[in-house]
């Protein structure tokens, strides 16, 4: 198949390099670009083939790369450059970016889980900031990731995405590209294009390759291959590779469930378990150590039947999203007046929807390692001891386990350290206590409170305890 | 070329000058008025003035079924629909009523085909409200874009890869790129009568050169529209609905 364009010739200003892939939607080039209009970083432009005895498939794609491209601001995400017009001279010229593939790391599977956790974890913020700007991947797979070198993840190819605020081009066509039926979801199986929940599914078949070496479900050379994933359970990871820790298979499992409300609902949330393997909760998908039997497997393939027959009569989802709260404990003075209001109100935002999740952190004052004399004096002792007491602070709101996690950390500026959980955590709120007037010797959360609420990434909400009854009622009659 | 795509305008002077002035405001170069200038509101005469300006300066100005319906009663319409009809008939000249029923049904221009309801039969106030009817909508339009009023809703109804038309529901203010090689049928929304439950007025701008099409919600003061159905003594229910965008 003769490449679109030849290296070394001239596309709308931009001198074509070396051809780096090409496949049967088109290829891509290293490009350079016009004198004067250098962006500042490396180049790469995409040339779709086009023309009589091409695949439309190639038209749709690039149109819709084209669409999502430029709309997206995110580091995980390559720059939009410039794009030409798909019946004139249809290129798309972005940010070439300089790391290493996914593709090329899944070669050498299994990895530590430390390392799928990281990744993992990187590709979850990636997922977060596309998803938070209204738009769903859907083509997650090794090829289409890219690591920074400081770690970072980003999205390659939106060719298959959808953009919630524009026409769908690309929906009711049961079209996948090559390489990528061992990641595509449930959902997009029965022409669901709408649900960001799907990339969660790709993430949770990425990190199972990642953790075992194998494809959660195969490499599916049929509709019908693929279809087998809506009812059946793949192999729990431990029974590939025994290294997988608990906590690692239940995240993976949790990403992989057939039913997209089962799974996670959101990326934020993964992030979140990935970067805390101690606080995720194991359920009964942490312990499987064969694939279920006959019984569960038939249970679950009549489940998807019955879902098959129910979907023209659902309600559309709520537009409601998934939402992360931290609430900032001071530990250090469990006596202080402010933990009631500050339970209360905590109570009252998580219970507004079921899926809020809750990260309850305290900062402590950090002693140096090794020089208490008492066990509670030493830094682990005074960290299981916080750790205990704050486990004590969240039980009063009855919250389901996987609701919930816990985060001591020592650290010298209690400020700094939310406003850090915050922004790699993808919280959505911060909850935490106004300095009392009062107290002198807590200046220390004074000066929190209103550092965060200044420079938090989201809102916050500032509790301050009611002013007491007989203050009031001395002002009433005066 | 910016194209301001004005549809359904029934009577409510507020909506309709709103809607120019965010069009202007927005650089609007060229105006198509797509139809049903009378009917349901109270101002009749004030929107047909706005009319004669525009189609002094060559503006598309098409006919709806309520345009139409001053000469020919139709006997679909309600009472409401008809007692403010009557009313229109009273306020505008016999001059500003030939205006309207001798407008043309459909307009073409290169790729772009104007018309009230669909392009196919017009004459039949066929509503474009599924993707077939789209379709049989593009088919006999025969251009890359058709832009329709008559319901009162705003879609995009757009060619999939597979040739079949599909609705889109689109987000106010976005602009959403339309190529011409495939075809779209623009639903361009009602300027005086919302009835998605927003009262703000609707219509569309599209920009042929950059063929972008960005719908557009435009918020105006609907209680002194209300407010003129009420003095006019036309049904209670018809300010209501202009109020409540029902």
């Amino acid at each position: 198949m003769p490449d679109p364009v030849e290296p070394g010739s001239l596309v709308d200003g931009y001198r074509v390099g070396e051809c780096i892939h090409h496949g049967g939607n088109g290829a891509i080039y290293v490009a350079e670009p016009p004198p004067g209009a250098d962006p500042g970083f490396p180049l790469l432009m995409k040339v779709p083939r086009i023309g009589r005895g091409q695949p439309t498939l190639g038209i749709e794609s690039f149109e819709i790369e084209q669409m999502i491209l430029p709309t997206l601001a995110s580091p995980n995400v390559p720059r939009f450059v410039a794009t030409g017009d798909v019946m004139a001279t249809p290129y798309l010229v972005m940010e070439r970016i300089d790391g290493v593939s996914l593709a090329k790391l899944m070669e050498s599977a299994p990895k530590p889980a430390e390392e799928v956790a990281r990744i993992g974890a990187a590709i979850a913020d990636a997922l977060q900031s596309v998803h938070g700007q209204d738009v769903v991947h859907l083509d997650l797979k090794p090829e289409n990731v890219m690591l920074r070198p400081s770690g970072e993840a980003v999205l390659l190819d939106f060719g298959f995405a959808r953009h919630a605020h524009y026409p769908d081009l690309l929906g009711e066509e049961r079209h996948f590209a090559a390489g990528s039926a061992a990641y595509v979801s449930p959902e997009q199986l029965k022409d669901d294009r709408s649900d960001a929940r799907s990339d969660l599914f790709a993430l949770g078949a990425l990190l199972y390759g990642l953790a075992t070496g194998e494809p959660p479900f195969g490499e599916p050379k049929t509709l019908a291959g693929m279809r087998d994933r809506l009812w059946r359970e793949p192999a729990p990871p431990r029974a590939i590779n025994p290294e997988v820790p608990p906590w690692l298979q239940e995240v993976i499992l949790h990403c992989l469930e057939a039913e997209a409300a089962a799974r996670y609902q959101s990326a934020a949330h993964v992030a979140l378990d990935l970067r805390h393997p101690d606080q995720v909760v194991l359920s009964a998908r942490a312990q499987r150590t064969e694939a279920s039997g006959f019984v569960p497997q038939l249970r679950r393939w009549w489940r998807a039947r019955r879902d098959a027959d129910r979907r023209w009569l659902e309600e559309p989802r709520s537009g409601s999203r998934p939402v992360v709260i931290l609430v900032a404990v001071d530990t250090e003075h469990p006596d202080d007046e402010r933990h009631s209001p500050l339970q209360w109100t905590t109570r009252q935002i998580v219970s507004l929807n079921p899926e809020y999740r809750l990260m309850c952190v305290s900062v402590i004052r950090s002693a140096p390692l090794g020089e208490g004399s008492t066990p509670l004096e030493t830094a682990t002792g005074k960290h299981l001891e916080h750790k205990l007491r704050l486990r004590r602070w969240v039980e009063p709101l009855n919250l389901a386990p996987s609701r919930v996690s816990l985060h001591v950390i020592e650290a010298a500026n209690a400020a700094d350290t939310l406003l850090e959980l915050a922004r790699v955590n993808h919280v959505d709120l911060i909850v935490l206590g106004a300095p009392l007037p009062s107290k002198k010797t807590l200046g220390w959360w004074r000066s929190a409170a209103s550092t965060v609420t200044a420079n938090a990434p989201c809102s916050v909400h500032v509790v301050r305890v009611p002013e007491r009854r007989s203050e009031r009622l001395a002002s009433n009659s005066g | 070329m910016l194209i301001a795509l004005l549809s359904d305008i029934h009577a409510n002077l507020e909506a309709l000058e709103a809607c120019l002035r965010h069009a202007r405001g927005r650089g609007a170069e060229r105006y198509a008025f797509l139809g049903d200038f009378v009917g349901y509101g109270a101002d009749a005469a004030g929107v047909v003035r706005v009319l004669e300006r525009f189609a002094a300066q060559g503006a598309i100005i098409l006919r709806g079924n309520h345009d139409q319906a001053l000469v020919k009663a139709a006997g679909y319409f309600n009472d409401a629909a008809r007692a403010s009809l009557e009313w229109a008939r009273e306020t505008l000249d016999p001059a500003q009523q030939r205006f309207l029923v001798e407008l043309p049904l459909v307009h073409r221009d290169g790729e772009i085909c104007y018309v009230h309801a669909s392009a196919a039969h017009p004459e039949r106030w066929d509503y474009v409200d599924s993707p077939t009817a789209a379709q049989r909508c593009a088919d006999a339009a025969r251009t890359s874009y058709a832009f329709c009023g008559h319901v009162h809703d705003q879609v995009l109804f757009f060619e999939g890869g597979n040739g079949r038309m599909k609705a889109f529901r689109p987000v106010a203010g976005t602009p959403i790129p339309v190529r011409g090689h495939r075809r779209w049928v623009a639903i361009v929304g009602s300027v005086g009568q919302p009835r998605d439950r927003n009262p703000a007025a609707a219509y569309t701008l599209f920009d042929s050169g950059q063929r972008q099409i960005t719908f557009y919600r435009v918020r105006y003061d609907a209680a002194a529209a209300a407010a003129k159905i009420r003095s006019a003594g036309l049904p209670g229910s018809l300010a209501v609905r202009v109020e409540s965008g029902i």
